[in-house]
C-alpha cells in the first residue's frame, strides 16, 4: 500500500495548527460566498487567489480547496431555503429540498443535505486515495464519442424517468438546447442565435437562467397563490440536526448508489451537474417512494447532494493528473497552480509528492471541518425561514438581480434573468418540467460539441458510437434507460389491460 | 485619423519612456478594470492577473485594479464590451491576436479598429506535438505518414490561430488533415494523450506538463530560431532542444500569438500613453520575468507603429489563409 504511506505523510503536512486554521478560514469564507448571491465558488476563489501568491503552494491549495468545500455546502443553503441554486450542480437539490423546507422542515432538509454531501465527498476522496493512477487512465480513454455517450446517458437517465408528459419534456429539452446554442459555436466558429443583440455573443450564463427560472419563477407562483403569507414556524432545534444525520444510514442504498454515480461522473469528465441530475433521476425511478419525489422526499435530497459532492471531489483528480479542470472553480485553481510554479499533469504526482498528498489529506480533514462548521450553522439558516414572506420576497428579488448582474456586470443579464422568471412561471402554470430545460442549458452545448467532434472524426459515420467496448456500453445503457419507461408501460398493459388506478396525479409529478 | 493618433501615441510613448515624470501626464482618478477576454485560468486571464499583481505590489498606480472575465464567444464578449465603453480610459482589455482575427471569420460586433492598441506584451510560440509513442521522429516523417490523409489534428476553437496554422501545414506539407476543434488547448492536449488525435499545435504552457509526464512530445517549433535556453523540461531535453519546423522540411518559418493589451476607442493620446508607460514599468520587474519563464512565453514589447505593423502583417497572412478556405465573412 504505497498510497497509504504517502497519505499518512500527507496528514503530517495537513494536520498542523496553521493549516487547520487556514481550513477553518477557507470553509467559513466559502460558506459566505456560497450563500451570497452571484458570488459563487469560482469568483470567491479568484478573489482569494492573489492573497496566496506569497504562501507555500500546499498552504495555498489547502486554503482554496477549503473555500471550495465551504462554497459547495453554502450553495445548497440557498437552493433549499429559497429555491435559488447558486451552482449548476445544486439545481437538483431544489426539487425536494425546497418543498421540504417550505413544509416547515428546513432543519431536516439542510442537515440531510449536508450529511449526505459529506458522505459523497468522503467516498470521492477515498477513491482518489486508492485509485489515483487507475482513474487517470480511465479519464484518458475518453474521446469525443465517449464524452457524447456520457452526456447522452445523463439526458436519458433523467428524461426517460421524468414524470411529466413525454411531449412536454421534449419541448422543454428543445428550448434548453436552443438557449444553449446562443453565442459562438465551438465547432464552426460562427455566431448563432444572437438575434441582433451584440452582447448575446457571450451566450446565456447558467446562473442568469437558473435565478430567473427558479428564484423569480417560484416567487411569482407564490405571490399568486398567497400561501407564503404565513411564515414557516421552524423551531431552532439542535437535536433535529443530529436526528436527521442519524437517519441517513437508513437510506444506505440511495447513498451508495448516488456516491457511485457521482464518482463515475466525476472521473469520466461528465462533472457534478450531470451527476446530480442523473442520480436524482435514477433515484426517482428506483426508490419505492419515487412517485412522491418533488414533494419533499428525503431521498430526493440525498441522491443529488451525495452525487454532486462525490463528483466534485473526484473531479479534482483529472485536474491534478491530467490538467483538465472539471469545473470553473477547478480551472481557477489550476491557474493558481501555474502561478505557484507547479505544472498540473501526470508528473505532479511524481515531482510534487508533498503537495499532492498534502492536498489529498487536507480533503479528508477539510471536509470534516466543513461539515462540522456547516452543521453548526443549520439552525441559524433555518431561522431565516421564519422571516415573513413580505420581507423575504423583496430580498429574493434583490438576491436574484444582484446575482445576475454580478455574473459579468451586465444589465442585459438582469433583463434576461427577469425574462427567465416569466418563463419559469409559465412552465409551472402549464405543467412543463423545468429540469430538462436546465439540464439542456447546462450540458446541451457540450453534448453538441462532442457529437459534432465525433462526426468530424468518423467523417459522418454513426458507427463511431459503437467503435469500442466503452462507448458501446455507454450508448446502449443510455438507450436502455430511454426505453425503460416505455417497456414497463407495455408490460403493464399486457398484464392488466384495463387498470388505470396506478396513474398518479399529473400535478404531483409535474413539479419536477 | 487613426494613423495620426497612432503616430501621436508612439511619439508621446517615446517621450514618456525617456522622461516620464517630466510633464504632468494623465493620471487615473478612479479604480481601473482589467477585462480578460477569456475565462478564469486561461492564458489571457493569467496575464491580466499577473500584471495586476505586479502593479499592486510596486504601487505603480494609486488606484485599485479589478480583473473581470469576459471570455464568452471566444473572447468576443470582452472586445464588444471594450467597444461599448468607447472613451472610457478605466477599462483595459487583455486579449490575443483574436482581436483582429475573429472579425475576419465570424460576424462578431466589433473590429480591432474600435479599440486603441496599447501593446503586445508576450509572445506565445506554437509547436507541432505528437503522442509520445508515435513512430515519427521529425516533422518530415510526420508529413510522410500524414500523406495517408487519415490524420486528425486537434486545436482550440474553430477558424482561430490553431486552425489557421493547421491549414498552413496542409498547404506547405501537401497533406490533408482533419481538424477537430475543442474548447481549449488543455483539453486538446488530453485528447492527444488519450490517443484520440494524431497531433496538435499547442503553445508551450498548454502542454509542458504532458511533455514532462511523457504522454506527448514536440516535433518542431514554428519559429525562425530555436527557443531560448531555459531549465530542462524532461530529464534530457528543454525548449531550446526542439528543432525548428523549417529545418525539418515543414517550411513555416514563423507563427506566433501575441498577448495584446487595448483601451476602448476614442481615448486621448495622453491616456493611452499612460498605459503604455505603465505596461513598460510592469515589464521591467523581476516578477514579470518570472511570469514569462513559468508560462514558457517569449518576452516582447511592441507598441505604436511597430505593433501596428505587426497587426497589419498578421492580418494579411490570416486573410490569405481564410480566403483560401472560404472562411471570410461577406
Amino acid at each position: 500500500m504505497d498510497n497509504l504511506s504517502e497519505l499518512l505523510h500527507g496528514f503530517t503536512i495537513a494536520v498542523t495548527v496553521p493549516h487547520l486554521a487556514l481550513m477553518a478560514v477557507g470553509v467559513l469564507l466559502g460558506i459566505l460566498v456560497g450563500v451570497l448571491p452571484g458570488l459563487g465558488a469560482p469568483n470567491g476563489v479568484s478573489l482569494l487567489l492573489p492573497l496566496t501568491f506569497g504562501m507555500q503552494p500546499v498552504s495555498a491549495i489547502i486554503l482554496l480547496s477549503s473555500m471550495y468545500w465551504g462554497a459547495l455546502f453554502g450553495g445548497s443553503v440557498t437552493s433549499i431555503l429559497f429555491n435559488i441554486p447558486g451552482e449548476p450542480s445544486s439545481v437538483a437539490t431544489t426539487f425536494d429540498g425546497y418543498p421540504m423546507a417550505r413544509d416547515g422542515r428546513p432543519t431536516t432538509a439542510l442537515a440531510t443535505a449536508f450529511g449526505s454531501a459529506a458522505f459523497g465527498a468522503l467516498i470521492g476522496v477515498i477513491l482518489i486515495t486508492f485509485l489515483a493512477s487507475w482513474v487517470a487512465q480511465v479519464a484518458l480513454a475518453f474521446g469525443p464519442p465517449e464524452y457524447f455517450a456520457v452526456y447522452f446517458l445523463a439526458f436519458a437517465s433523467f428524461v426517460g424517468m421524468g414524470g411529466a408528459a413525454p411531449i412536454k419534456t421534449v419541448v422543454a429539452l428543445a428550448i434548453g438546447f436552443a438557449i444553449a446554442a446562443i453565442g459562438i459555436d465551438t465547432v464552426s466558429g460562427s455566431v448563432r442565435l444572437t438575434m441582433g443583440v451584440d452582447e448575446l455573443v457571450k451566450g446565456v450564463n447558467f446562473v442568469v437562467a437558473v435565478m430567473g427560472l427558479f428564484g423569480i419563477g417560484e416567487l411569482l407562483v407564490a405571490v399568486e397563490e398567497e400561501f407564503h403569507a404565513r411564515a414557516v414556524s421552524s423551531k431552532i432545534d439542535w437535536r433535529e440536526v443530529l436526528r436527521a444525520v442519524g437517519r441517513l444510514p437508513r437510506h444506505s442504498v440511495a447513498l451508495l448508489r448516488s456516491a457511485a454515480i457521482g464518482c463515475w461522473m466525476g472521473i469520466t469528465p461528465g462533472g457534478p451537474t450531470a451527476a446530480s441530475f442523473m442520480s436524482y433521476g435514477i433515484a426517482r425511478r428506483f426508490s419505492r417512494r419515487g412517485r412522491y419525489f418533488g414533494t419533499g422526499e428525503v431521498e430526493g435530497i440525498i441522491s443529488p447532494e451525495t452525487a454532486d459532492h462525490a463528483a466534485g471531489t473526484s473531479a479534482l483528480l483529472p485536474m491534478l493528473s491530467l490538467g483538465i479542470p472539471g469545473s470553473a472553480t477547478a480551472a481557477v485553481m489550476m491557474g493558481g497552480l501555474m502561478i505557484w510554479g507547479l505544472n498540473p499533469g501526470p508528473m505532479l504526482f511524481v515531482d510534487q509528492k508533498d503537495f499532492v498528498w498534502g492536498l489529498i489529506a487536507s480533503m479528508y480533514v477539510g471536509n470534516i471541518v466543513a461539515v462540522a462548521l456547516v452543521l453548526l450553522t443549520v439552525p441559524v439558516f433555518a431561522a431565516l425561514m421564519r422571516i415573513p414572506f413580505v420581507v423575504i420576497a423583496p430580498l429574493i428579488v434583490i438576491i436574484c438581480v444582484v446575482g445576475a448582474y454580478s455574473v459579468s456586470n451586465s444589465y442585459l443579464d438582469v433583463v434576461m434573468m427577469l425574462g427567465f422568471g416569466i418563463v419559469g412561471y409559465l412552465f409551472k402554470k402549464l405543467f412543463y418540467p423545468l429540469a430538462p430545460l436546465v439540464l439542456a442549458i447546462v450540458i446541451g452545448d457540450k453534448a453538441e460539441d462532442a457529437f459534432r467532434q465525433s462526426m468530424l472524426m468518423s467523417k459522418g459515420s454513426l458507427g463511431i458510437f459503437f467503435a469500442n467496448k466503452l462507448v458501446t456500453c455507454l450508448v446502449v445503457g443510455g438507450i436502455a434507460l430511454l426505453l425503460l419507461p416505455l417497456v414497463l408501460q407495455l408490460a403493464r398493459l399486457f398484464r392488466k389491460p384495463a387498470s388505470s388506478g396506478t396513474e398518479t396525479t399529473s400535478r404531483e409529478k409535474v413539479i419536477i | 485619423m487613426r494613423g495620426t493618433s497612432l503616430f501621436l501615441l508612439s511619439v508621446s510613448a517615446a517621450v514618456l519612456a525617456g522622461s516620464a515624470p517630466a510633464f504632468a501626464a494623465w493620471q487615473p482618478q478612479k479604480p481601473i478594470e482589467f477585462v480578460a477576454t477569456a475565462g478564469p485560468g486561461g492564458g489571457t486571464d493569467n496575464l491580466a492577473r499577473a500584471v495586476q499583481n505586479i502593479i499592486t505590489k510596486y504601487k505603480l498606480t494609486e488606484q485599485p485594479i479589478v480583473v473581470v472575465n469576459k471570455g464568452g464567444g471566444s473572447g468576443a464578449e470582452g472586445y464588444v464590451y471594450g467597444k461599448a465603453s468607447a472613451g472610457d480610459p478605466y477599462k483595459v482589455i487583455f486579449g490575443t491576436s483574436n482581436a483582429w482575427q475573429q472579425p475576419l471569420v465570424s460576424k462578431v460586433a466589433f473590429n480591432y479598429t474600435d479599440l486603441t492598441p496599447i501593446a503586445a506584451m508576450a509572445q506565445d510560440e506554437f509547436l507541432l506535438w505528437v503522442k509520445q509513442d508515435a513512430p515519427y521522429k521529425t516533422a518530415g516523417d510526420y508529413l510522410k505518414a500524414a500523406a495517408s490523409g487519415e490524420f486528425k489534428m486537434g486545436g482550440a476553437q474553430s477558424k482561430d490561430t490553431d486552425e489557421v496554422l493547421t491549414r498552413m501545414i496542409e498547404k506547405v506539407g501537401h497533406v490533408k488533415l482533419t481538424y477537430i476543434p475543442f474548447k481549449s488547448g488543455a483539453e486538446t492536449a488530453v485528447q492527444l494523450a488519450g490517443g484520440h488525435l494524431d497531433s496538435h499545435v499547442n503553445n508551450p504552457s498548454e502542454s509542458i506538463g504532458q511533455w514532462r509526464g511523457g504522454t506527448q512530445r514536440p516535433l518542431c517549433v514554428f519559429s525562425p530560431k530555436h527557443l531560448p535556453q531555459g531549465p530542462k523540461v524532461t530529464a534530457t531535453e528543454g525548449w531550446s532542444d526542439v528543432p525548428t519546423c523549417a529545418e525539418q522540411g515543414l517550411d513555416i518559418k514563423q507563427y506566433e500569438q501575441p498577448r495584446t493589451v487595448w483601451l476602448p476607442g476614442k481615448v486621448t493620446p495622453e491616456q493611452a500613453a499612460y498605459y503604455v508607460d505603465l505596461m513598460k514599468k510592469v515589464q521591467a520587474t523581476p516578477e514579470w520575468k518570472d511570469y514569462i519563464e513559468k508560462t514558457s512565453q517569449v518576452d516582447t514589447f511592441l507598441t505604436g507603429a511597430e505593433f501596428d505593423k505587426f497587426i497589419k502583417e498578421d492580418l494579411e497572412h490570416v486573410k490569405q489563409v481564410a480566403g483560401e478556405q472560404g472562411w471570410l465573412i461577406k
